[in-house]
Formats: structure tokens, sequence, C-alpha cells
């Protein structure tokens, strides 16, 4: 199993029926794909649309009808759309039960940075800010490491997307939690060892006795 | 409400003016009015709208022609021409949260001074900016948006000028429609009065100054 599709298999089992989820491009968008069996959510975009669909058939794309990327999706039966005040109301204002972000960099109390890389990428924070702010659980999906280096960092040095802490990382490596404000090793993905996870991991971690290997 | 040919709508923006434009990477923008404010060459605009699209679509077409002079957006990642005239200091982009984007917008148009919102708060959008306790609680003082011109696009226009907004080109748009100073219309159908039913107006004509007619 590849590395995204590792970390977006064991995020959809965080996924609980009934609940309005907002997902962000990249691996946090493959989530989608992996919803375990009997499970159904509401996805939102958060240019204005609850029950957020696949891709259309070929064809049958609505050119009115896009996701936060501006790509033709579907609406499932009982979505609904709305304006950009709503839809950031939904978010800031803790309706958004979860929701997947990439990150760059999460440190040790579980603070995140996953907007700009100041003098290299200026992309603008876009809907991050007020979803790690406001989504009531705060869940990253990323690449345990880029170009060598651990992503899972003592202290981050890119800015931050807000000062609320996320509540879970999930990696290629493994499924880290922050209680008590301390990242916490809690379960390894299939054939990573916890010495490993630690080896590859610049920040901090707290490692329980007994940790558990993902049930992918 | 009055309604004109793009031609002559577009000649009421003078050089400089500011902009509120609707649209989600280009979904729900007006592309008749910003293909006249190229063909016209308005100059030294300031664009506010979620983001600048793509080059080529959108509010990117008014960037690609160097007709823009400050963006204010929540994200311009989609457009490397945003980016490069940015980077070479020909464009002023302030670069602000979405949903502090929009409720600044429609604190301009609803008579607020501004609001208060946690977002941002201990981060870089926070510089300069007052922060105010409230019940324990931090939130940023954001000031209200407002521009000369409103350029909207609707699905929907009746004759009397009442607006209706399709699936996920409504996005800024019934927000933008508050507070620009001038609000000009784009509709993609214009249909009787009446055809839009009361409960299903989403824009009030008495907020459109210009509809753009057909043709």
């Amino acid at each position: 199993m590849d590395a995204q599709t590792i970390i977006a298999k064991r995020i959809a089992q965080e996924l609980k029926t009934g609940m309005l989820v907002n997902l962000g491009i990249g691996i946090p968008t493959l989530v989608a794909n992996h919803l375990p069996p009997g499970v159904n959510v509401y996805f939102q975009s958060e240019n204005g649309l609850i029950g957020t669909g696949p891709v259309p058939e070929p064809g049958m794309a609505q050119t009115r009808l896009t996701d936060a990327g501006g790509k033709a999706v579907t609406a499932l039966p009982g979505a609904c759309t709305f304006d950009s005040a709503m839809s950031f109301g939904l978010i800031r204002g803790g309706h958004v039960a979860m929701t997947v972000l990439g990150g760059l960099q999460v440190d040790q109390q579980g603070l995140l940075a996953n907007w700009t890389i100041p003098g290299k990428m200026v992309p603008g924070m876009g809907g991050a800010m007020d979803l790690v702010t406001g989504a009531k659980r705060v869940v990253v999906a990323m690449q345990h490491s880029a170009k060598g280096k651990s992503k899972v960092v003592k202290k981050c040095n890119l800015p931050l997307t807000s000062v609320r802490p996320v509540d879970l990382v999930v990696t290629e490596l493994a499924v880290i939690a922050f209680p008590g404000g301390r990242a916490t090793l809690m379960e390894t993905a299939p054939g990573v060892t916890v010495q490993q996870v630690i080896d590859a991991t610049e920040a901090d971690l707290v490692v329980p006795k007994q940790v558990s290997e993902m049930a992918l | 409400m009055k309604v004109l040919s793009v031609a002559e709508t577009v000649a009421l923006i003078p050089d400089g003016a500011s902009l509120m434009i609707g649209g989600f990477m280009g979904v729900g923008t007006p592309e008749r009015v910003v293909d006249e404010l190229v063909r016209q060459g308005k100059r030294d605009l300031t664009v506010i709208a979620n983001d600048t699209a793509f080059p080529g679509v959108g509010i990117g077409k008014l960037v690609g022609a160097g007709l823009v002079k400050k963006v204010i957006a929540s994200h311009i990642g989609t457009n490397r021409e945003t980016q490069a005239q940015m980077i070479a200091g020909e464009m002023q982009v302030e670069l602000v949260p979405q949903g502090t984007l929009i409720e600044r917008i429609r604190a301009g148009g609803f008579g607020l001074g501004g609001i208060l919102t946690p977002t941002g708060v201990g981060t870089v959008v926070a510089e300069g900016k007052r922060t105010i306790d409230v019940a324990g609680r931090d939130y940023l003082l954001e000031v209200a948006l407002k521009a000369d011109f409103a350029l909207v696009q609707a699905f929907l226009a009746d004759t009397t000028g009442n607006l209706s907004y399709a699936l996920t080109a409504r996005n800024f748009n019934p927000v933008i429609a508050m507070a620009g100073g001038t609000v000009i219309v784009e509709a993609e159908h214009i249909v009787p009065t009446g055809v839009i039913a009361p409960d299903n107006v989403m824009t009030p004509a008495t907020l459109v100054d210009y509809l753009i007619a057909n043709g």
C-alpha cells in the first residue's frame, strides 16, 4: 500500500455516519474514496455546497457545480447550496464535525503550519485558518517527512495556521494525538516499529506502553 | 434599476476604481463584464474577490492584462501571473482568510464597522490588528470592506432586477451585492418578473443599479 493510501484509509476510519466533513486538497481528498461500508457522511465544499458527490460521468459536468478547487463535482440527493458567508459560518461556528487538511509542519503541541513557506510559496490561506480554528475536530493528513526532514517537529518555524492545536495527525508511519498538549504515538503503520517512528520524528513523542498497529 | 449594454455599463467604471467581483475559481464571475473591462483597458483597479482564478479565466483576465493595482483575496495560488506580479512588486496583494474576507464584505454591506473573529488570532494575520477579549476568548477586530462597484453574476434576473443564483456559482455574489456602491449585474437569463418566486429571490431588485442587457 502506498503512503497516500495508508493515510487516506486510516483517516476514513475516523468518519462516522451523519458527520459534516470538509476535506482539503491533496491527500485529504482521497479520504472520500475509502469510506468504510455503511458510513454516510456529508462532504462540504467551502465554495458553497453540502452533499458533494464524485466527479461527474463524461459529458455530465455542470459548469456551476464545482468543488473548492474549481473542478466539476456532482451533488448527492439531499445536497444543498449556499453563499460563502453561510459556508464559513458553518466552518467557524463549529458546525463542521471534522476537517482533514494537509500539513507542512505539526509541532509537538499540535500546532499546524500548512499555508505558506515565506519567500517560496505564498498561495494564500484560503479557508485553512477558518477550518483549523472552527471545525470541531481537525485531522492532518501528511507524509511523515519531506526531503528527509521530519514534518512532525519540536516547534513550527513556518507561519502557523491557527493557535488551536489539531486533534490527530496521520502519516504513512504513525497516528499521533495530542492528549494534554503533548504529541503521543497512538498507532504505527503495518510493518513499522515504534523505534522507526521515533527515529523519523523530530518532535519528542510520548510513547505509551501499548502502541497498536493501524487496522487497515 | 437601469438596463444598459455591457459597453455602456463598463464605461461607468473609472480607472482606479475598487471592484468587488463574484466568483470562486472563475465559477460565478461575470465574464462579459470582465472581458469588457479588458477591452476598454480600465487601469489601476483594486479587486476584492475570493481568488484570482486561473490565467485567462475570470479575474485572471484582468490580472493577465495588467489592469490590477491591488488584490484583496484569500487565495492566489492557482494563478501564477498574480504571484509573478506580486513578487515583481507590480501588484499589491492583501491575503485574508476566506471566512474573514466574506464577513468583512458582509459587514460593509450590512452597516457594521467590522467583525470579531477567532480566525487568525496569534498568527501573522493578527499583525497590526486589535485583539479583543470577549468572555475569555480572544478575537481579532477585522474591519468592514466596501467597494465602488460590485460586479455580480446571477443565474436569473427578472425584469425588475430581482436575482437568484445557481449551485456553487452563488459564492460571494449575494454578499457583494450589498457592499458595492454601484451594483452591476450580469445574468445568465433575464426572465419576466414573477418567474422568480418571492421566496426564491436571493438579492432584492432594490439593490441592483444596472442590469446588463442580452446580446
